[in-house]
């Protein structure tokens, strides 16, 4: 098993703790977490991450208990076997679209993917040298999945790829994430409210605030 | 890519912000770099020109006048006095040396200095060609001089009345240059050195005969000219030129049998108790005024202190504006790259590295800023310096490179770092998950 979260519970300041469904992925296997907005699941996701501390409960990957590093290490260990695709493509205007994947290399110390190749494998490739304030929406989010590619990391968190795209799109955006986390043998976890994605990935779980 | 790459994209990506800081404290590092510049050579400079000149004694009037005019030549001199009363001050005990010197002509802007071959040792000169002057009328070149007027050894010249050009011609007799100096990096450099006997013979002839109007104030400079040709002229028309063939005083005063005047005299003490007196004797004693070189320059830097502090205190305020100007600048586009860090965060930059990126980026900032200023300051002095011709201010070295300047280095970068200060702390303790979510 690539990722085991068991026995979940976070607490947001001033909130009542919320208490998250087990979460289980193999390595190569897709997983679809749904929940309405507000019900949490961008919380599981940053839990998932070690981007936020969980109150109780564990988050296992690639055995390593992640709540038994933090600091630097931490920070690396997720550069190294983390990609993570944000709702917003969040990309460094003040860097080209190359520079921006190289950064994912320079931070994780590790070449996964060759930029070049992942560029024009997701179809934007002639982008390569652009400034990333010319790209249309589409090629900015194509450029965060290719971020979160380039490290080959053994996990893949997805959140809302999918919330603003219409149908059509929506099939491109899952199938790129589903081929390219088989290509490199990844776990590919997309959080979203989006139901239509249950016909593309039929592993899922529900969280519900309660 | 690493994080000096990713600080220079963040600076360049903003070039206006990014430039008017950098030449905000460019200007201000470039007016302390002038002021360093000029102060280490002018003191240098005034200290080498003064060196084993203990007292000055001229004519009464500015003591500081005095000093200048006599020792630096910059200055207009205070007048003349009798060469009599000068001799009678060799007499005292408590002189070790004195060197007469007769001003007030130039050639060409620049000063014609009568002295003796005493002047020649007071500033261990050495020759670039030719020897000390031996016969009246001829001279001895300052390296600048004959650089810049093109004349060599055997050129003749007339020189002019006063001590700027423009002033009427002596054109009765001509100068021929017996020597040139090599560079020193001092006063007489810029001197042209010849016999006390010279400059009086020049004003005597004046005096003699009708003044004749030249036909035009250039100065003829006849090359090659053999001297005997020109004086054998004047031996026509005048009965007492044997002077002029008589070697002149090689050193202390000149013989004349007629009442003569110099314009200073520059003494050398012999022991120290002559500081507390001889000013003291002359001052009250004689017509005469005696000035201390070390007291009126250090009267001098004081008056010119004032002036000093206001151009400090300028550039002070503009570095602390240019400081200033930075950390806006780093703390608002930290606001905006929240999410930038956040995602670094993301993929794998530690906490540390972000503070390195916000105290990278403002290190280079005022790095750049450092290297500009001293450059512009250079260039400012190299501007100030090609643009005064003759002044005291032609003499300084606008590219010599201090150690002083490695502080300013050092203290912009000190700027940049306490102007990141609080902006790379808040880079270091944005939370990702909080930062991400917010969208």
């Amino acid at each position: 098993m690539l990722l085991k979260a068991n026995s979940l519970k976070f607490a947001h300041p001033d909130q009542a703790a919320i208490t998250f469904p087990d979460v289980q992925v193999n390595s190569g296997e897709s997983l679809l977490i749904l929940g309405k907005s507000g019900s949490g699941k961008t919380t599981l996701l940053n839990l998932l991450a070690g981007l936020l501390k969980p109150l109780e409960g564990e988050v296992i990957l690639d055995s390593v208990n992640l709540s038994s590093i933090s600091g630097q290490k931490l920070d690396l260990f997720r550069g190294k076997n983390i990609g993570i695709v944000f709702q917003k493509p969040h990309l460094i205007a003040a860097l080209n679209v190359c520079q921006n994947l190289e950064l994912a290399h320079f931070f994780s110390k590790k070449t996964g993917q060759e930029i070049s190749r992942l560029l024009s494998d997701l179809g934007i490739g002639e982008k390569a040298n652009s400034s990333v304030l010319t790209l249309s929406e589409g090629e900015a989010q194509r450029v965060s999945i290719a971020r979160a590619l380039a490290n080959s990391p053994k996990l893949i968190l997805a959140d809302e790829p999918t919330s603003s795209l219409d149908d059509e799109n929506t099939e491109k955006v899952i199938q790129l994430l589903k081929t390219q986390a088989a290509k490199i043998g990844a776990a590919l976890i997309i959080v979203t409210h989006d139901q239509r994605l249950k016909n593309h990935v039929s592993n899922f779980i529900e969280v519900k605030a309660s | 890519m690493n994080l000096l790459k990713i600080s220079w994209k963040y600076l360049t990506f903003r070039p206006l912000s990014t430039g008017l800081n950098v030449f905000l404290l460019a200007l201000g590092l470039a007016i302390i770099t002038v002021l360093l510049l000029i102060q280490d050579q002018f003191e240098k400079k005034m200290n080498q020109d003064a060196a084993g000149i203990d007292l000055v004694v001229g004519a009464k009037g500015s003591p500081l006048q005095l000093i200048l005019s006599a020792v630096y030549h910059v200055d207009f001199p205070t007048g003349n006095i009798n060469m009599e009363d000068g001799q009678k001050l060799i007499k005292n005990r408590l002189v070790k040396k004195i060197i007469p010197l007769a001003l007030g002509d130039n050639f060409q802007g620049f000063r014609i200095v009568g002295t003796n071959h005493d002047y020649l040792e007071l500033y261990a000169v050495e020759f670039a060609v030719g020897k000390p002057w031996e016969l009246p009328f001829e001279v001895v070149l300052g390296s600048e001089i004959a650089e810049k007027l093109k004349l060599k050894l055997g050129d003749e010249f007339i020189s002019s009345h006063g001590i700027s050009v423009g002033s009427h011609d002596h054109d009765e007799h001509n100068f021929v240059v017996a020597g040139v100096l090599k560079q020193r990096g001092n006063v007489v450099d810029r001197l042209i050195l010849t016999s006390i006997e010279s400059v009086w013979y020049s004003h005597d002839e004046e005096g003699g005969e009708a003044e004749v109007a030249s036909a035009s104030d250039s100065v003829t400079v006849a090359s090659d000219e053999p001297i005997e040709e020109a004086h054998a002229d004047h031996e026509e028309g005048n009965g007492d030129h044997a002077k002029f063939h008589t070697p002149i005083a090689k050193t202390g005063f000149p013989v004349s049998d007629q009442g003569r005047e110099v314009t200073t005299l520059l003494l050398q003490y012999r022991n120290p108790i002559a500081a507390v007196q001889l000013p003291r004797l002359i001052n009250s004693g004689t017509s005469m005024q005696a000035a201390s070189p070390s007291f009126e320059m250090s009267r001098l830097f004081e008056l010119l202190g004032v002036g000093i502090s206001l151009l400090q205190g300028l550039a002070v305020v503009l570095i602390v504006i240019a400081g200033l100007g930075i950390f806006i600048a780093l703390y608002n586009s930290l606001k905006e790259r929240k999410y930038d860090l956040a995602i670094l965060r993301a993929i794998g930059a530690s906490r540390g590295q972000l503070l390195s990126l916000i105290f990278l980026e403002g290190l280079m900032l005022t790095f750049l800023g450092a290297v500009l200023g001293i450059s512009l300051g250079h260039i400012f002095l190299w501007l100030l310096v090609y643009t005064s011709d003759q002044n005291v201010v032609s003499a300084i070295q606008p590219w010599i490179f201090l150690k002083e300047e490695l502080w300013i280095v050092a203290y912009a970068l000190g700027v940049g770092v306490v102007a990141s200060i609080i902006p790379a702390w808040s880079a270091y303790q944005t939370s990702i998950a909080k930062q991400l979510t917010k969208a």
